[in-house]
């Protein structure tokens, strides 16, 4: 990347200098938070509630972050890291799966009120998870879906979106790909699944790393449809760690699990990068 | 190995009807090129062959059977399109061989039959590229390819030489008319460039506007155009026409005189071949020379006639013309002149 980039801009001297000094000093701000929560993460309780906070690592980190995944304050964080992976995998395929077929149909198929269709999945775009969320709510609750996993998943997986996107990559396929594949014998379902999913295979990995963080992220539905602990995901998990009242909070333990929730989502932005940004940036055709 | 028969075959796009009823039959392995100016309706036409437009009007015989409810893949025809329509992220054997996957055939037979395509095509060595990869040459290649390891009943050509260059396209022309009559398959080829038409056709078809003008051999059609528009398209360069007036035996247009041939009066349009004037000091027509092309092997010289209309004469060899020198006289033989109705365009003489 950082090759393309040099021939447009040529810095020198001073002005190198300055720029890198500005990024590095945005990078440690924007790090700092991050440092704490990690050496809080490796410190025993009395010495983070003690002022000053300490800067540098301690010397608890197995210890800390054995507790926390095995034991947590009201749940494993192991049980918690694996409820968020179900929720947002579970929710990324999803979503992917169901906007893929919804374009493919708004774009290849000629349907009464396919327009209709179209414009009803667009217009839900206006309507973010908190607008919904006491129907939603009604509804997931009559089913008897609280507290379950599919509880979690179905209420997010429609994306408006995602259709949009796949719709808008689906008209650059040229036609010609489509009469080719039926002069060659393919079924609608064979082209989709031999030319239309292959050809967008970039976008999909793009979609997958953004869908998983807005997954995992998920933070207000999870608080409202768990009740049971052994159901939390990670994210609101932490906050049902902070005790109510007079209870002292195990603050390394809490720490030890914010660090751990960052590291998924970490792990799948960097090992699909090179997919991401050529999903982003160009439509191989 | 198949007759194709189109009857009456019309096309309608709401209340608009683009192709107005087109009749044909093709013998078995012969290849017709269907050609017209850009919106006449021929690749339409060829569409509504493949299956891949519905047929408004009239009826389509495949071998004999009725084939216009027929899916594309179950009239067994294939086509080559314009850009190729190669599918981008399967390697150049892939292409060749999807038709054949969904066929349901055995792997191995696949790579028998695509290998053979492929020393046909000379594309063996391009097996396991990426269309990408490709120059425009070899893309077109590997769609002839596509085309022909299913080995179809009717080739379909959907301007498939428009994408190349011009020495290319020359070669490309030599190489699919070579391959067609070596594997006698029926062919339908579309294109707009009256050249292809003349150079490649058994038998052309000449559209415009959704009529069929004339269908015959290339020869027929350039010697005896059936429509001024027929006669204006093929043959390069186009054809010059004149308004004249028939009486006494006599065509009589500007100050000039030819005689006519018996039984025409009235208005005609008068249609010369540039290629088919010559020089002659006694000629009847004259012409002030505007502008010379000389092109090596003949010489192209427009210029208007004492009339004012514009007229283009061919001329074997070199002619040194400086601007403006002035009149050059031309001669005409009889049999060279076209004589079309002035009101339907239809051929009169």
């Amino acid at each position: 990347m950082a090759r393309e980039v040099t021939g447009m801009v040529e810095r020198r001297g001073m002005g190198l200098w300055f720029t890198h000094l500005l990024m590095i000093a945005g990078v440690l701000v924007i790090f700092f938070p991050i440092w704490l929560a990690f050496v809080a993460s490796t410190v025993t309780q009395p010495e983070i509630v003690q002022p000053p906070m300490p800067l540098w690592p301690g010397d608890r980190f197995i210890e800390n972050y054995t507790a926390a995944l095995f034991s947590g304050v009201n749940v494993p964080v192991l049980t918690m890291l694996a409820n968020s992976m179900v929720m947002a995998i579970g929710i990324a395929v999803g979503k992917i799966v169901i906007s893929l077929l919804s374009a493919f149909a708004i774009v290849y198929f000629r349907f009464p009120g396919r327009n209709i269709f179209f414009w009803l999945i667009f217009l839900t775009l206006m309507l973010p998870v908190e607008v919904r969320i006491v129907p939603t709510y009604e509804v997931i609750a009559g089913f008897g879906m609280l507290n379950s996993y599919s509880g979690l998943i179905f209420p997010l997986i429609a994306s408006a979106t995602a259709t949009f996107l796949f719709r808008q990559f689906f008209l650059t396929v040229p036609d010609e790909l489509a009469e080719a594949a039926r002069v060659d014998g393919a079924r609608p379902m064979r082209f989709f699944w031999d030319i239309l999913l292959p050809m967008s295979r970039t976008n999909i990995a793009a979609l997958f790393v953004i869908l998983f963080i807005y997954g995992w992220n998920q933070y207000l539905w999870p608080l409202l449809i768990t009740t049971d602990p052994s159901m939390n995901t990670i994210v609101m998990g932490i906050k049902q760690m902070f005790p109510s009242g007079d209870d002292v909070a195990d603050w390394p333990v809490i720490m030890a699990t914010s660090i751990l929730a960052m590291v998924p989502p970490v792990v799948v932005v960097i090992s699909m990068q090179k997919l991401f940004i050529r999903g982003l940036v160009d439509s191989e055709k | 190995m198949a007759t194709v028969d189109l009857d009456n075959i019309k096309k309608r796009f709401g209340n608009t009807e683009v192709i107005k009823g087109v009749s044909l039959s093709v013998q078995d392995g012969e290849f017709i090129v269907i050609v017209g100016p850009s919106g006449c309706g021929k690749s339409t036409l060829l569409r509504m062959v493949a299956g891949l437009e519905t047929i408004s009007e009239g009826e389509l015989r495949i071998n004999g059977q009725r084939a216009n409810e027929r899916e594309p893949m179950d009239r067994d025809i294939a086509m080559v399109f314009q850009n190729y329509a190669l599918y981008p992220h399967m390697s150049v054997a892939q292409n060749m061989g999807y038709g054949l996957k969904i066929a349901g055939l055995p792997k191995p037979e696949i790579a028998a039959k695509v290998a053979e395509a492929a020393k046909l095509l000379q594309l063996t060595d391009l097996l396991d590229r990426k269309p990408k990869q490709l120059s425009g040459g070899q893309r077109q290649r590997v769609a002839m390819g596509r085309a022909i390891v299913r080995a179809p009943s009717v080739f379909l050509f959907d301007e498939p030489l428009s994408n190349l260059d011009a020495k290319l396209r020359v070669q490309m022309r030599l190489e699919i008319r070579e391959l067609q009559s070596k594997l006698g398959i029926t062919s339908l080829y579309v294109t707009h460039d009256q050249v292809e038409a003349m150079t490649m056709a058994d038998r052309m078809i000449v559209m415009n506007a959704g009529v069929a003008e004339q269908i015959g051999t290339p020869l027929d059609v350039y010697e005896r155009p059936e429509t001024l528009f027929a006669a204006q398209f093929i043959g390069s360069p186009s054809m010059n026409v004149i308004e004249a007036e028939a009486r006494d035996g006599m065509l009589h247009f500007a100050d000039i005189t030819l005689p006519a041939p018996s039984g025409i009066t009235g208005p005609v349009m008068l249609g010369v071949r540039p290629e088919h004037l010559a020089p002659d000091p006694e000629g009847p027509i004259e012409m002030q020379v505007l502008l010379a092309e000389p092109l090596g092997a003949n010489t192209l010289l427009h210029g208007r006639l004492t009339s004012g209309a514009g007229f283009t004469a061919s001329l074997p060899g070199v002619h040194r013309v400086a601007p403006g020198e002035g009149a050059l006289r031309l001669s005409i033989e009889a049999g060279n002149m076209h004589l079309f109705d002035a009101k339907t365009g239809r051929r009169i003489g």
